[in-house]
């Protein structure tokens, strides 16, 4: 009793500086992610330029369709989607790009081959709860599976629908399996996480032309820079800026802002000799390593067959 | 006047007590039963571990399903619970007192169950975790995730506070019965509540607090889920009044869920007396005003799409109200709002049995309206595909059933855990009857007083 006051105002203090961690440690967790993210970047940062070279690139992809038959004309599948899948060893049924038969107001059609966009605004990128999917200083947009959770949020956000699912266990071959994880290969495929067309950054860094360009018996795709300003389909080197005025180039849903990297040059294949009102149909993508015969991308039906033949109950038996 | 006070009181501490401490066989029936239930859905999630959400009927065009309309589901009906009460007590609604704690135990429950979906749904439930350590605030998932669990907190809290006294109640009275497990357990939770004027001006002035608190929080809650779909680029959801057309359908199936949960334990634990039909028929008046609200809101959300057609909302509209949603849509607008309101408008006739039928309609009709706001849209296709489709799997469907079965379970664990009435507000109330203690401060420690004095 008789240190009343002093006790009071002892105990006063210790609330309330108890109050003030309290309140620290609350308003400061989100530091904690903000560090994270930072050394994360550094991380990324430091691969990109572990090359040698300081010179920053701009990525960005130009497919003039006047060039795309959708490979109907060669009477193979669609050799970007093919070379894409091989060179990514990509789980069955993923189309990183892919090649769309887009109507025409005649009747007729046009063949419009589609990677991710790589958007400058990606709806992707702003909704990803954990930062899981972001955008490189070179532009390209890529996705850390070993971070992501898998929520899909973003194959919601994404207004092309250029994001895949591993629903699964995704089955690659063995080069793939012994491969090192990183975010620009994708390879090792993850479970439950989101893959899609990272721009074959680590394809150029070796000095090559991404799988879908180099592999386009048409030369329908230009990858380009717009540091540079140059842009090559493997066979010639254009000045981008001329190149995209002179042919009319647009973009696909320019008006939803998303601001994409990659341009249509408007056509039908006609400098390849495809008519509009060509009947022929796209060849079926295949995938060699693929076991799972019935697994749709759009349906989804369990089980779907007597058993799941890729699981790893199956394997281990 | 005393004497009236003391026996009402005797009565309704009888009434609402005797459920505690007696326990019948049908009881334990129905906890088993939903125990199975639970449990196939718990074998279910297993299933999908194991496979991964490949055991779903998700893929790549209809990447989110049932769980997600479980989800938006079970957040609505929380919003039964604490907004609710929260609102009638902060506008003094007299006949509030006996439905609050009802109300405040479905939201804890619900917001539970709700919160789990999200966690069944993601890829990797292993990186749960992630959404901490490497949380952006720039996305719609990190508002939900601060929104959810404020609203948790507060709404345990919010529970907690008015339950204190009759934890104290259940201390004194059960404890000489029971066990003294269960004795010690009630006199932790009562935390030293004696009823001193002293301490009933604090609780007062926390609980006036926390419903004043809870509001904002509980509307920043549905309001944040719906930001989850109106921040994309959808055909349906990419709209501006999604935020408060989710939080009014909130507030419509929340008090619809009221009103199931009230009927069920006034038959159940003879709660007529303090369960009036008063009281039945002022919630069905919220109803109808949440369902008039609710109805304006659908009808300029379709008709502002509706008039002009943009391409993709077409094709959306068609799925809804032509094609293959269009029964589910059809159900929710004649089944979920038409008929409910021509029951809860017609004059004649029992009024519970009325409120219940149109209640549990009202239910069904808003869980279907959560399914064709999230699967008919990412039906649609963005670009040059076909239309995706969907069909729920067994193990969506069972673990759908096990969260259904959940939060009964969890509620009738509740039920036998702490008085579904507030037995002190309500007593307080009876006094309240008489004139001289109409003075708002003063009200409960005079009666309080007058309570130990005896």
């Amino acid at each position: 009793m008789r240190e009343k006051g002093n006790n009071l105002s002892r105990r006063d203090f210790i609330i309330r500086s108890a109050g003030a961690v309290g309140a620290l440690t609350i308003l400061s967790t989100p530091l904690i992610s903000v560090l994270n993210r930072d050394k994360a970047l550094a991380g990324e940062a430091n691969s990109q330029h572990s090359d040698g070279t300081a010179k920053k690139r701009q990525w960005c992809m130009v497919i003039d369709l006047k060039h795309c038959d959708g490979c109907v004309g060669l009477d193979t599948p669609p050799q970007c989607t093919q070379a894409c899948i091989m060179g990514h060893y990509k789980p069955n049924g993923m189309k990183w790009i892919e090649v769309f038969k887009h109507p025409l107001p005649g009747g007729g059609s046009f063949f419009m081959p589609t990677p991710c966009f790589h958007c400058e605004n990606a709806p992707c990128v702003n909704v990803c709860p954990v930062g899981a999917t972001y955008h490189m200083e070179d532009g390209s947009v890529l996705i850390d599976q070993r971070r992501c959770i898998g929520c899909r949020f973003c194959m919601a956000a994404c207004p092309y629908q250029r994001r895949f699912f591993n629903w699964g266990t995704p089955v690659q071959p063995p080069e793939a399996a012994f491969a090192e994880y990183t975010p620009e290969t994708q390879f090792p495929a993850i479970k439950g996480t989101v893959m899609k067309c990272n721009f074959c950054t680590h394809v150029m860094r070796a000095g090559k032309l991404p799988f879908c360009v180099a592999a386009c018996p048409r030369k329908a795709l230009y990858m380009g820079d717009l540091v540079e300003d140059v842009g090559s389909n493997g066979a010639e080197v254009v000045k981008l800026s001329r190149f995209l005025d002179e042919n009319n180039a647009y973009r696909y849903k320019e008006s939803l802002g998303t601001q994409p990297r990659v341009w249509f040059l408007p056509g039908h294949g006609e400098l390849v000799g495809r008519r509009p009102d060509d009947p022929r149909e796209l060849q079926p993508s295949f995938w060699p390593w693929g076991r799972d015969e019935g697994f749709d991308r759009s349906v989804g039906v369990w089980p779907w067959k007597e058993s799941v033949p890729w699981t790893w109950e199956e394997k281990h038996k | 006047m005393i004497t009236r006070a003391e026996n009402y009181e005797q009565r309704l501490e009888r009434t609402v007590l005797t459920p505690l401490s007696r326990t019948g066989k049908g009881y334990y029936l129905f906890v088993g039963f939903l125990l199975v239930v639970v449990a196939w859905g718990v074998y279910a999630f297993t299933v999908q571990l194991r496979y991964g959400l490949l055991a779903t009927g998700m893929r790549d065009q209809v990447m989110w399903g049932l769980y997600m309309v479980n989800f938006v589901f079970f957040i609505g009906i929380s919003h039964a619970g604490t907004l609710i009460s929260a609102i009638l007590r902060v506008t003094q609604a007299g006949w509030r007192t006996p439905v609050t704690r009802m109300a405040e135990i479905i939201t804890v429950v619900a917001i539970s169950v709700g919160a789990l979906m999200p966690i069944i749904d993601v890829g990797r439930p292993d990186r749960i975790l992630n959404l901490i350590w490497f949380g952006r605030f720039q996305s719609p998932i990190t508002w939900d995730i601060l929104a959810i669990s404020s609203y948790l907190t507060g709404s345990l809290l919010y529970l907690f506070l008015p339950l204190i006294p009759d934890f104290a109640l259940m201390r004194d009275k059960l404890g000489r019965g029971a066990s003294s497990l269960k004795r010690k357990i009630y006199s932790i939770l009562a935390v030293g509540w004696k009823g001193t004027p002293e301490q009933h001006h604090r609780l007062e002035r926390a609980i006036g607090i926390m419903a004043v608190t809870i509001i904002p929080v509980a509307i920043s809650v549905h309001t944040v889920v719906s930001f989850i779909f109106s921040m994309t680029l959808r055909p349906g959801w990419d709209s501006t009044v999604f935020g408060i057309y989710f939080v009014i359908g909130a507030i419509f199936s929340g008090i619809a869920t009221i009103l199931i949960v009230m009927a069920i334990f006034r038959k159940l634990f003879h709660l007529e007396e303090y369960l009036t039909e008063r009281h039945f028929r002022n919630l069905g008046y919220l109803l109808l005003v949440s369902l008039l609200i609710y109805l304006y809101l659908t009808f300029s959300e379709y008709l502002t799409v509706g008039y002009k057609l943009p391409t993709e909302e077409k094709h959306l509209l068609e799925i809804l109200m032509l094609g293959e949603s269009a029964p589910w849509f059809w159900f929710f607008a004649i089944g979920g709002m038409l008929i409910p309101a021509a029951l809860i408008l017609y004059r004649r006739g029992p009024v519970i049995p009325k409120l219940v039928i149109a209640s549990i309609l009202i239910n069904i009709g808003m869980w279907l309206k959560r399914f064709v706001i999230v699967v008919p849209s990412i039906q649609v296709p963005l670009m040059p595909f076909e239309f995706g489709s969907y069909s729920p799997t067994w193990v969506e469907w069972s673990i759908t059933a096990a969260a259904v079965a959940g939060f009964v379970l969890v509620f009738a664990i509740f039920a036998k855990l702490i008085p579904l009435i507030s037995i002190w507000e309500v007593a307080e109330d009876a006094k309240g009857h008489a004139p001289e203690a109409e003075i708002h401060p003063a009200r409960g420690f005079a009666f309080e007083s007058e309570r130990v004095s005896e």
